[in-house]
């Protein structure tokens, strides 16, 4: 679904990914992990197509597609969601609003017809029973006034509604206490098919003992730099980043 | 080389004594400058009464002792007063010889406003037939309103057909002294609208300037006066919302409004004038005085949506003279590339009970500027005033400036005031998160934009809200960085 | 050398017996005296005291004293894990013996002095007489810490009690949440057969990454006693703070908070609610500095004034020059319900970051007579129309105690002394 080859991305001039590999089929799992300011994000946003990022050599190819020759919302429209480490604010405009434009434009991409407001409201709430999203939470501005906890939430609720191939979860698990976290990860479950993949970053170690990885990869310095099964998590919770660190400086 | 508008122009000066101002003169433009030759020209011009003379020279004597206001945040060649003619005949209303000949870019921009073709050429002045439709239009209109007793007609007509009204109201909110533009404008307006609705009367429509545009030409020292009477209702439109290419570098007009007892007007703008082009050159300067005054019981609610003009000087303003009245300012304002605007409101708390509401949203793009200044003021026997402020201001760029100032004078002690401010900045976040969830950029600004003004949207009148939504987003567009 | 003996110029200047045994390290308590030795007391031209005068405690005859209850009719929660003290010592006769598993919760004054060095060290002393004094003179307070990862279902209450004509207490208090950890803490401030009582506390907090804290703080001593609360919060990424503050009663009170907002993705919220009469004169400073990115902070204080009572409030909110992406919020309302009643706010913003969102907003009012003579016209007793309108005024700060039993206990506290139902 996707195949990551020696991607190198920098800003400012400055490089930040230093030829990362990824390959990614649908059904699966892939967990990234890594120390703060390793690059989890920027992979995160470059695979999204943040504009500030400058992609200086490698591919990426999504269902076969040059996926770094589509913009931003021709990615979403393919499939490809980024549930934001830290989801932004719309006042004013409301959470349903937002997600009809979404919907129907993506919809008209693939050459769909509009949904209807009846249909749209009825899976709105199918969707938003998955995260115990309040119905209330549905018509306030997007992210407004939202708690840490219900920003990560709607995270997810967006990501049911929109039905994605490719999920990317950026730390969605930061700042959520444990019931919380259950709610959400448990969302995450529900949504996983064999048809659609998912890759979840984080630095805590706990998220997967809810969403269980097929793959652990740990990301450090702009590469990855250690692949292993779900256990891999384990070690680098007991161990620390610093035993990689140790392992790669030069 | 021929005989120039400008020959003419000294050769009246210099004539001036021998012939006096009743000279017949040939051309239908003033020659440029100011002086009490001038005022009584546009006077005679305009067959005006003798009182309605007086009152011009009046305001020129006060004008001329007046001196041009300087302020802190706003930035700008000053005009040369002497260097502007203050009549001309009205504007031909065909400035185009055929549909090709307008300016492409002024097109697209109707066509994204969801402007008709007919509409956009008789916008634009191009097509003659259209004219004598939207003559129609008007007159069955004022048919109907004449039926209810309304008087809606330029301000020219009204001086001639109902010269008590116009004598009693006008200057009664913004006196001739109140301030260097409002007494220029009060020597030399040339034409504006006049509105009164009768006791009692609910106007069943809203009344636009829109629909007598191609009737009169409004001018640069535009004059509007609306009364509603006791128990009267009435929600007036000001100008259009398609863009307005004019030359005149220097708007200077006067709004009063008088809501008595009970009455209640709602005054809506839009208004979008060229705002001189992306280096900041040209654009109209747009330096108005408005003001309403509120009897007992009585609601005045400006609702404006600024998006044009160089330089925006403006204050809509309550004097919330009788008890339990109502002021109420609603504003968006939108500066971009070189923009400077300076606006807010005043409410000025005189009758006990009296209440306002002040939510002011600025939007700063490109290296513009973007000023509230705003007084609440409760005087000694206002009584339980209330008054609640918010001010929002939404930056683009890291390079345009957002500004608020707000006072707040209260000399009564059961008063009770409360004011909110924001400041906060457009993220390329917001936009790549949209992108991110499948929506195309150009429907991200609008709804984030839309969004952060909604409150103030919410106050226009349906057909004027969707116009002003679109208005928006082009004044905007590409304006993110 | 033996510091008891060391009483500096300040420490003598005031008549207060401070003599006993006092807990915090010798480094820190020497650090504390030497504050106290080169520092005036503040007076109304002291800017951080513009607005309360201190006069009442300067000139107070205070001594320390031990005192031994036979029962604590303060508990709020009948299931909680709780630690009493009395006059600032523990009272192990009124306290829990038994904790859950990932906590460790003891008085000060049981622990190992190696234990008691790590204690302190966040909280400022220059400048800060009350907390020069209380790092010097304090003895006795609460240690609490919560293990990584743990969820402590039961509230832990806390409860100080004042007794005795004249006593003065000195708290320290310390409370370490560790990553990932969730608890709800009740502190409460109270008093029996006290007379002109004055208590300097001083709680320490740290919140670690993506802990989750919550802390409801209730005040309701006697109207002729003085107390200085302060709270001094660090907070780590990802983590969750929460205070409540509910004043009561109490004749002078001076709640200082400050919370060091360390850590991105954080969320703080700070609410309260002071309901006064008589002469009490309640006064909340509250400080949230933030230092870095992605953080949101919500403080909404709310007060009713009655009679001659004062009340002030000055909130602060630092964003720091690379803490972008911070949406800070600060609400304070008041109403007046007497002309003889005052308040002073003076809600503060200070931004040094351009992306940010940020909003203040400050209100006085009285009453709305309108409102209350339409209750009255339905039928509703002006006395009961003013408890209604009054209720529903600070009815938002309630609204955001989440623990039943603290609600029921501010009810009955509400009726007690105001005769007033306000929580619904
Ligand atoms: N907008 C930016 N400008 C400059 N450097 C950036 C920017 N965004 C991220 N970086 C840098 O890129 C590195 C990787 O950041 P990020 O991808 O956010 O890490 P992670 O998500 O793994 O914590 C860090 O060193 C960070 O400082
Ligand atoms: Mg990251």
């Amino acid at each position: 679904m996707l195949k990551i080859e020696n991607l190198h991305a920098s800003i400012d001039g400055k490089e930040i990914l230093k030829g990362l590999n990824l390959d990614v089929k649908a059904g699966e799992v892939h967990a990234i992990m890594g120390p703060n300011g390793a690059g989890k994000s920027t992979l995160a946003s470059v695979l999204a197509g943040r504009e500030e990022y400058e992609i200086t050599e490698g591919t990426v190819a999504f269902e076969g597609k040059d996926l770094l020759e589509m913009a931003t919302e021709d990615r979403a429209r393919e499939g490809l969601f980024l549930a934001f480490q830290y989801p932004v604010e719309i006042p004013g405009v409301s959470n349903v609003n937002f997600l009809r434009t979404a919907l129907n434009e993506i919809r008209e991409y693939n050459g769909q017809e509009q949904i209807s407001a009846k249909d749209f409201m009825a899976l709105v709430r199918e969707k938003s029973a998955i995260v115990e999203l309040d119905a209330k939470l549905a018509s306030r501005s997007v992210n407004e006034g939202f708690s840490g906890g219900e920003k990560k939430r709607n995270e997810i609720f967006q990501m049911a509604m929109l039905d994605p191939k490719l999920a990317i979860l950026d730390e969605t698990d930061s700042g959520l206490d444990i019931d919380a976290l259950r709610i959400v990860a448990n969302g995450v479950i529900t949504l996983k098919s064999d048809k659609n993949a998912t890759i979840v970053i984080t630095h805590y170690q706990r998220l997967l003992d809810y969403i269980v990885p097929d793959f652990v990869h740990v990301l450090y310095d702009g590469k990855i730099v250690k692949s292993g099964p779900k256990e891999l998590a384990l070690e680098l919770e007991e161990k620390g980043y610093d035993w990689i660190k140790a392992e790669f400086q030069h | 080389m021929g005989y120039t508008e400008n020959d003419l122009a000294k050769d009246l000066e210099n004539s001036e004594y021998k012939f006096g101002f009743t000279t017949n003169i040939e051309s239908d433009r003033a020659p440029n400058g100011l002086n009490e030759t001038i005022i009584r020209y546009i006077s005679a011009k305009k067959e005006e009464p003798e009182w309605l003379l007086e009152y011009r020279l009046k305001a020129f004597r006060i004008w001329s002792e007046m001196k041009e206001p300087n302020w802190a945040h706003v930035h700008y060649e000053k005009p040369d007063f002497q260097a502007i003619s203050y009549y001309a005949a009205p504007k031909q209303t065909k400035k185009y010889e055929s549909w090709d000949d307008v300016d492409p870019e002024l097109k697209a921009t109707m066509a994204k406003l969801g402007i008709s073709m007919e509409e956009q050429q008789r916008l634009t002045g191009v097509a003659v037939d259209f004219v004598m439709d939207s003559v129609s239009v008007a007159t069955s209109f004022k048919a109907k309103l004449g039926e209810l007793g309304i008087i809606f007609c330029s301000f020219s007509e009204a001086v001639k057909e109902h010269p008590e009204l116009v004598k009693q109201y006008m200057g009664s909110v913004v006196p001739v002294t109140d301030n260097f533009y409002a007494a220029l404008n009060s020597a030399v307006f040339t034409d504006g609208s006049f509105c009164y609705i009768p006791k009692g009367v609910r106007c069943p429509m809203e009344l636009s300037t829109y629909f007598r545009i191609n009737e009169a030409n409004t001018g640069q020292f535009e004059r509007t006066l609306v009364i509603a009477d006791e128990g009267s209702y009435v929600s007036y439109l000001e100008g259009c919302t398609a863009p307005q290419r004019d030359e005149n570098q220097l708007h200077a007009a006067v709004v009063e409004l008088i809501a008595l007892n009970d009455a209640e007007i709602k005054y809506s703008t839009v208004q979008n004038w060229y705002p001189g082009d992306k280096d900041g050159k040209g654009g109209i300067f747009n330096f108005v005085t408005k003001r309403g005054l509120c009897e007992t019981n009585a609601k005045i609610s400006w609702t404006q949506v600024e998006t044009g003009s160089a330089v925006t000087w403006k204050y809509p303003s309550c004097i919330l003279k009788g008890d339990n009245s109502i002021g109420e300012f609603y504003s968006v304002a939108v500066t971009n590339n070189y923009q400077q605007a300076d606006t807010g409101t005043k409410m000025i708390h005189l009758g006990k009970n009296t209440k306002s509401t002040i939510i002011s949203k600025g939007i700063s793009a490109g290296k513009s500027q973007n000023s509230y200044r705003g007084l609440v003021q409760i005087h000694k026997n206002a009584h339980n005033a209330r008054n609640f402020s918010q001010c929002d201001s939404l930056l683009m760029t890291d390079e345009c400036g957002a500004h608020t100032f707000p006072y707040i004078e209260c000399k009564n002690p059961s008063a009770k005031i409360e004011h909110e401010a924001t400041t906060s900045k457009i993220g390329e976040d917001q936009i790549f998160y949209c992108l991110q969830r499948g929506i195309s950029e150009e429907k991200a600004i609008s709804l984030i934009v839309n969004g952060y003004c909604k409150e103030v949207l919410n106050q226009l009148p349906m057909e004027f809200a969707v116009e002003a939504q679109k208005l928006l987003a082009i004044s905007l567009e590409g304006s993110v960085g | 050398m033996n510091l008891e003996t060391i009483i500096p110029e300040m420490a003598a200047s005031v008549n207060w017996k401070l003599e006993g045994k006092h807990l915090l390290s010798e480094d820190l308590r020497k650090k504390a005296l030497s504050v106290l030795e080169n520092m005036p007391f503040p007076t109304t031209r002291t800017e951080a005291w513009k607005y309360t005068r201190l006069a009442k405690i300067r000139n107070g005859n205070f001594v320390a004293r031990q005192e031994q209850l036979a029962s604590n009719r303060h508990q709020i929660d009948l299931n909680a894990i709780s630690l009493v003290f009395v006059n600032g010592h523990f009272a192990s006769n009124l306290s829990s013996s038994h904790f859950p598993d990932g906590i460790k919760l003891l008085a000060l004054s049981q622990m190992e002095v190696m234990e008691l060095s790590v204690l302190g060290n966040t909280l400022p002393l220059e400048g800060e007489l009350f907390n020069a004094f209380n790092t010097a003179y304090a003895t006795d307070g609460v240690y609490l810490h919560i293990s990584a990862n743990m969820h402590i279902k039961p509230v832990i209450e806390i409860t100080h009690i004042v007794t005795g004509t004249n006593t003065i207490s000195h708290l320290r208090n310390v409370i370490v949440a560790e990553a990932f950890s969730k608890a709800h803490i009740v502190q409460q401030y109270v008093t029996e057969n006290a007379n002109t009582c004055f208590t300097n506390v001083v709680t320490e907090v740290s919140v670690a990454k993506n802990a989750f804290l919550t802390i409801d703080k209730l005040q309701y001593e006697d109207e002729s006693c003085f107390t200085i609360a302060t709270e001094q919060v660090t907070q780590a990424t990802d983590s969750n703070f929460t205070i409540n503050t509910l004043t009561l009663n109490g004749g002078l009170v001076r709640n200082n908070l400050n919370i060091a907002v360390n850590g991105q993705n954080c969320e703080t919220h700070l609410n309260g609610a002071y309901i006064l009469k008589g002469s009490q004169h309640v006064d909340n400073h509250t400080v949230v500095d933030h230092t870095v990115a992605h953080c949101v902070s919500n403080e909404l204080y709310k007060g009713v004034i009655d009679e001659k009572a004062t009340a002030v409030f000055n909130g602060k909110v630092f964003v720091r020059k690379d803490a972008q992406k911070i949406n800070a919020f600060q609400s304070n309302g008041n109403v007046l319900l007497s002309n003889d009643a005052t308040v002073n706010s003076k809600p503060e913003l200070e931004i040094y970051a351009d992306d940010v969102k940020c909003s203040h907003g400050s209100t006085t009012g009285q009453l709305d007579d309108e409102a209350i003579f339409y209750l009255r016209a339905r039928g509703i007793g002006e006395k009961a129309a003013r408890q209604l309108m009054v209720g529903a005024f600070v009815g938002d700060v309630f609204g955001k105690l989440t623990n039943e039993a603290v609600k029921t206990r501010v009810d009955q506290l509400l009726q007690e002394r105001f005769e007033w139902d306000f929580v619904g």
